[in-house]
């Protein structure tokens, strides 16, 4: 039966696709094979998702090993959305590559491109599947040596830098995890999540296991970009290739998120030890500087691709807050604001790519007057920058109901009334944007902007079309987030 | 005192991982910084290796005369480890030659200042 192997499917295919990608030797032929493949992702996706909410948790066996000696992949709520979120994001921009790429890098380069991308992908989707925690690491240096090489082949040469920064902080980071697992499987003897999950109680509280659990906080913290760690994020995101920029915000950082979830909730069982060392509160302190600082720099910035990965990291700062309140209400908005910041994220970094196609880098003082002659791409930069405002009817707005709705419930209205006012930060960067593109005069030299091709377009408009639909309809989003939140925290 | 020596490997591992970590974030020249981090990432392999590893402990295989054996867990995972910090280390050396290529420098302070001047 395939319908037994998909959640190793969902993770083989890429990692076989790519060297078979590689040896493909005209971009056209490596994007087509790419496209294939990614497009199957989020079918297994969906797949795994449907079976997990009808028939709960999917524990597979790799090479039918009994964990906790082999390893284990175990599919429950949230990690099937996280494979959702990642393989449709991963699937939407592909329509998008071609054309972007084909402007961006000589032909060459694009077969490796496609190669590191289906490795990428596989690191990521492996990362969220799997339920070893030795597994997670091995999955995330495939994730993360693969989207350095990404990073690096964008057109301007300080994306060498950029990937250089951000292997050094990556290899930290993943280095601190590892040092967790380690003491925890020195403590335990096991390296099955599960089996990890039952056995740590019976040394609660001991020393190996709180620095395990600092390790893991801060080598995870570094791959999310929590805010202090976060220096390593604009700069990768500003020069990689539009496409890689796009598909990377809106899922590499969502994976270490989940990683966070994981280890908060189901390894370390929730308050346990966080609540008694202060670790929420901390969090939460972070969170709050992660809202406020960058957002304030971003309303400084005049590259938009940079002012953008600012936003990212504040909009990682609410997830990140979410987790932090340890209550249903905010795991729920954590959780589906993995998805809608990927939503929102992923469109306004196309839209800035297909910008970025005909006039090279985007500043603000470039983008003057663009609206009139891309109408299209500027109308949903405004859609999407509302989304990130959060005003109703949007994706933004359903995670930032939830987040106030669980700080009300504990009783914190000045938390409340924080992140509803830090909403305008956001709307005084992204009003920027739009007021720069639809109200100043043009510069001399744009006469000749035109919109990007409608391939690109496409992709974009999706994520745009998205952001809009799950704004409405929140059933599906906010069910699958609730009741993955519920899986975390083990209430039925 | 006797407790210190016994717990020989863990400082080991301790000393290398803080000097590792103290190279990568002191020196400006980009291969001191791949030297540092190699060093972090071999800091941690003798993490997993030394616990596993008892006096006197042989090879997993049941054999005659034989009871105390080391887990043999931890090395497969170095292994693992391993191949990836070769990776990495190739990589990153890599995107140094890139970098040379491009700047003419790898020295840090030299390569953003030239950032800033473009």
């Amino acid at each position: 039966m395939i319908a037994a192997h998909l959640p190793a499917l969902q993770v083989v295919i890429p990692l076989l696709a790519a060297p078979i990608c590689a040896m493909l030797r005209r971009g056209s032929h490596a994007w087509a094979w790419t496209m294939v493949v990614s497009w199957a992702m989020p079918v297994i996706a969906f797949a795994i998702l449907l079976q997990v909410l009808e028939g709960g948790t999917i524990s597979y066996w790799l090479g039918s090993w009994e964990p906790p000696w082999g390893i284990e992949y175990r599919i429950d709520t949230v990690n099937a959305f996280v494979l959702v979120l990642v393989s449709v994001i991963g699937a939407v921009v592909m329509p998008y590559a071609r054309a972007s790429l084909e402007r961006e890098m000589p032909a060459d380069r694009q077969v490796w491109y496609y190669t590191m991308y289906l490795l990428c992908l596989a690191g990521l989707l492996g990362m969220a599947a799997t339920g070893d925690a030795f597994n997670v690491f091995v999955f995330m240096e495939i994730a993360s040596l693969s989207s350095y090489v990404l990073i690096a082949l964008g057109r301007d040469r300080r994306a060498l830098v950029a990937a250089y920064q951000y292997l050094i902080v990556g290899t930290i980071g993943a280095t601190f995890y590892v040092i967790g697992v380690g003491f925890l499987y020195v403590m335990t003897g096991t390296l099955n999540i599960a089996d990890l999950a039952e056995r740590l109680p019976l040394v609660e509280n001991q020393r190996p296991v709180l620095i395990a659990l600092t390790f893991l906080i801060v080598g995870l913290s570094l791959k999310l970009a929590l805010f202090p760690l976060h220096f390593w994020l604009p700069g990768a995101y500003a020069y990689a290739p539009s496409v890689a920029t796009a598909f990377l915000a809106a899922s590499a950082t969502k994976v270490a998120i989940y990683l966070i979830l994981r280890f908060f909730f189901t390894v370390f069982g929730g308050s346990y030890p966080l609540a008694g060392l202060g670790v929420p509160l901390v969090w939460i302190a972070l969170s709050l500087a992660a809202i406020v600082l960058p957002s304030i720099t971003a309303i400084y910035e005049k590259d938009v691709k940079r002012m953008l990965a600012l936003s990212s990291v504040a909009q990682i700062g609410y997830i990140t807050l979410g987790i932090g309140l340890l209550s249903e209400a905010g795991l729920t908005g954590s959780i589906v604001h993995l998805l809608n910041h990927g939503l929102m994220k992923g469109a306004l970094f196309l839209l800035v790519g297909g910008i970025a196609y005909s006039k090279g880098a985007v500043t603000v003082d470039r983008i003057a007057g663009m609206a009139r002659r891309m109408p299209l791409t500027f109308a949903g930069f405004v859609v999407a920058g509302l989304s990130m405002v959060g005003v109703p009817g949007t994706v933004g707005f359903v995670s930032k109901w939830y987040l106030v709705l669980a700080a009300i419930e504990r009783g914190w209205w000045w938390l409340a009334i924080l992140v509803v006012a830090s909403s305008v930060l956001s709307l005084v960067y992204m009003g920027r944007l739009v007021e720069a593109s639809y109200f100043r005069p043009s510069a001399p030299d744009s006469t000749d902007d035109q919109e990007m091709p409608r391939s690109m377009l496409a992709s974009a408009w999706v994520l745009v079309a998205a952001c809009v639909y799950f704004g409405l309809d929140t059933d599906l989003t906010v069910r699958v987030a609730a009741q993955a939140a519920r899986t975390l925290l083990g209430t039925p | 005192m006797v407790d210190a020596i016994a717990h020989f490997s863990n400082w080991a591992t301790v000393i290398l991982m803080v000097i590792g970590l103290y190279v990568v974030l002191a020196r400006g020249n980009l291969i001191k910084k791949l030297v540092g981090l190699s060093i972090f990432q071999t800091s941690v392999y003798l993490h997993y290796i030394g616990p596993g590893k008892i006096v006197g402990g042989t090879a997993p295989i049941i054999a005659e005369g034989f009871t105390v054996y080391s887990n043999p867990l931890p090395h497969v995972l170095i292994l693992t480890a391993i191949v990836v910090g070769v990776a990495t280390l190739a990589l990153g050396l890599a995107l140094v030659v890139l970098i040379h290529e491009a700047y003419g420098t790898i020295e840090e302070d030299e390569v953003l200042g030239r950032e800033d001047d473009s």
